[in-house]
């Protein structure tokens, strides 16, 4: 049977239930575990074996030699895909993925994130929410 | 083909009707259409040559950024190609979660579809529901491969991610969901009357066309051409569940609606089915660095329709050369025959039925004028040429800054 406004009933019905989107960023911002966001480094954990640095897609990560066996992270998050390969590359789990997913920054500087391993104790300036 | 009351529009390449920069050209004799000329290569990104300078784990992330919608179509394909060309034995458990992100995506992309079919005739209730709905299955790919779009679950050699048995739960209580919104809108579109006036007998393609055209996925199939990658040449785990193929003798948009409704109702099936099998073990193999050397065809059945990628490799850590056949390349030429001696209006409606992706087609940039149908190929210097001939129109003349130039360049 061909019945125009069929829809009609559904739409009606809806004027009594809440609405489907959720009031952002007031709540309902968060990710689900395993969400792809901002990459964390440990630098007490890298090894500098680069692995990150020649699988990253993007050539969004950059490790450098600051003295014998410590190292710091250059991390472009303008670059990065947030594939998390550098993740899964990683052989000493120094590289972490975070669900913080919230990146965008008015200045383009400070995309560019540098990331050091002292002093271990206060958390890095540019790292705020993570560290 | 041109008369006194002929009239030829430009539709595109910025149009509030399409989605995607693409240009359509128009020959017009009142509100019917006399031949369209379709041009293609707005959103041409280079994407295949540069899959040449990333190594084949990089080129995967690179490849399944050609969709938004399709990505798991694309990195699939690449993959399963590499893999072969690697002679690499896939895990079972990563076959079965390969399918199982697939069919989720046939799920979103189908509800989008249906969205924006419903927008493009003016039936904008139907596009905020099946949007809405289409939010139930994007959460539930977020939480398993960890984003909305892009899924990155595909790696050579397997997957990277494992479904666990929470997740489990957590799909077949969506797909619940699911099933029951998808039947409410398989009985819309077969009573209301506004959907089915306005799409049946619209956008004819009949069989034989299709054929000729090569017309494939859910255009050629409501034409009422059986044919179904998955089940032709069965790659992932298809060739160990069961399922039908949906076809339709509707050979109209409204048949196109039926198949891609129906098809979603398969695909609950299918993730049903492989999620109660999946058997147990690990979900990648290593895979080398480096891929000896050969050539392959990758086949995969997208959304959309058959996904084709060529992949040539020379022994070293990258790809000679990619190709990439979308399932619009193959579709688009079918528009043109859809639309012919229809009205104006139904263009929107016809374009969205064959649910193009035009940033995956473009490939190559071929300029073909409908008037004199030749097709010139612009080297360099013609376009320099043409640049000139341009600027010079608009008033601009750097002859003589070029002359003193070279001048320049002699001394």
């Amino acid at each position: 049977m061909k019945n125009p406004g069929k829809m009609l009933f559904e739409v009606l019905n809806h004027l009594f239930k809440k609405p489907a989107t959720v009031n952002y960023p007031f709540d309902g911002s968060k990710m689900p575990k395993g969400f792809r966001g901002k990459i964390l480094f440990h630098p007490e954990k890298c090894i500098g074996c680069q692995l990150c640095v020649r699988d990253c897609p993007s050539n969004a990560i950059k490790i450098i030699k600051i003295a014998d066996k410590q190292f710091e992270a250059q991390i472009d998050l303008g670059k990065c895909i947030y594939c998390g390969q550098c993740v899964d590359s990683c052989l000493k789990k120094a590289i972490e993925i975070t669900s913080d997913f919230e990146l965008a920054q008015l200045d383009p500087t400070k995309l560019k994130i540098t990331v050091k391993g002292e002093p271990p104790t206060t958390p890095p300036p540019n790292q705020p929410n993570n560290a | 083909m041109s008369g006194p009351e002929d009239f030829k529009i430009p539709l595109g390449p910025q149009h509030p009707a399409l989605k995607e920069p693409e240009s359509f050209s128009i020959a017009l004799k009142g509100e019917k259409i006399l031949g369209v000329d379709i041009r293609l290569g707005y959103n041409h990104r280079g994407i295949e040559k540069a899959c040449e300078s990333k190594s084949y784990l990089q080129a995967v992330y690179l490849i399944e950024r050609i969709c938004g919608i399709c990505s798991h179509t694309h990195s699939t394909c690449f993959v399963q190609g590499v893999e072969e060309l690697a002679g690499l034995q896939v895990p079972k458990r990563a076959t079965y979660i390969r399918m199982i992100i697939g069919e989720l995506e046939r799920v979103h992309s189908h509800l989008l579809w249906l969205g924006v079919a419903g927008h493009e005739i003016g039936f904008d209730t139907l596009l905020m529901y099946s949007w809405r709905d289409r939010e139930v299955v994007m959460d539930i790919l977020a939480m398993v491969t960890g984003n909305r779009v892009n899924y990155g679950i595909n790696a050579i050699g397997g997957v990277r991610r494992d479904i666990s048995q929470e997740q489990i739960k957590d799909i077949l209580a969506a797909l619940k969901t699911l099933r029951e919104r998808t039947l409410y809108y398989i009985e819309i579109a077969s009573k209301e009357t506004t959907i089915i006036e306005r799409l049946s007998g619209v956008g004819i393609l009949l069989p034989a066309d299709a054929i000729k055209l090569n017309a494939v996925g859910p255009t050629a199939r409501a034409s009422g051409v059986d044919i179904d990658i998955r089940r032709d040449d069965p790659y992932a785990a298809y060739s160990e569940v069961e399922f039908k193929v949906i076809t339709d003798n509707h050979n109209d948009v409204y048949g196109r609606t039926v198949v891609r409704m129906k098809e979603l109702l398969e695909s609950y099936n299918i993730i049903e089915q492989a999620l109660a099998k999946l058997p147990e073990g690990p979900i990648a193999v290593r895979a080398p660095r480096k891929v000896p050397a050969g050539e392959v065809l990758s086949r995969y059945e997208a959304p959309r329709g058959e996904d084709l990628h060529y992949i040539k490799a020379n022994g070293t850590e990258f790809p000679e050369r990619v190709k990439v056949r979308a399932p619009t390349l193959a579709n688009v030429q079918a528009v043109k025959k859809m639309l012919e001696d229809r009205y104006l209006a139904d263009l929107p409606i016809v374009v969205a039925a064959i649910d193009p992706c035009f940033s995956c087609t473009d490939r190559l940039i071929e300029v073909k004028d409908l008037d004199q149908g030749e097709t010139k190929i612009l080297d360099w210097q013609k376009l320099q040429q043409l640049s000139i001939k341009y600027n010079q129109q608009r008033g601009l003349d750097f002859t003589a800054a070029g002359k003193r130039l070279q001048r320049l360049m002699e001394k």
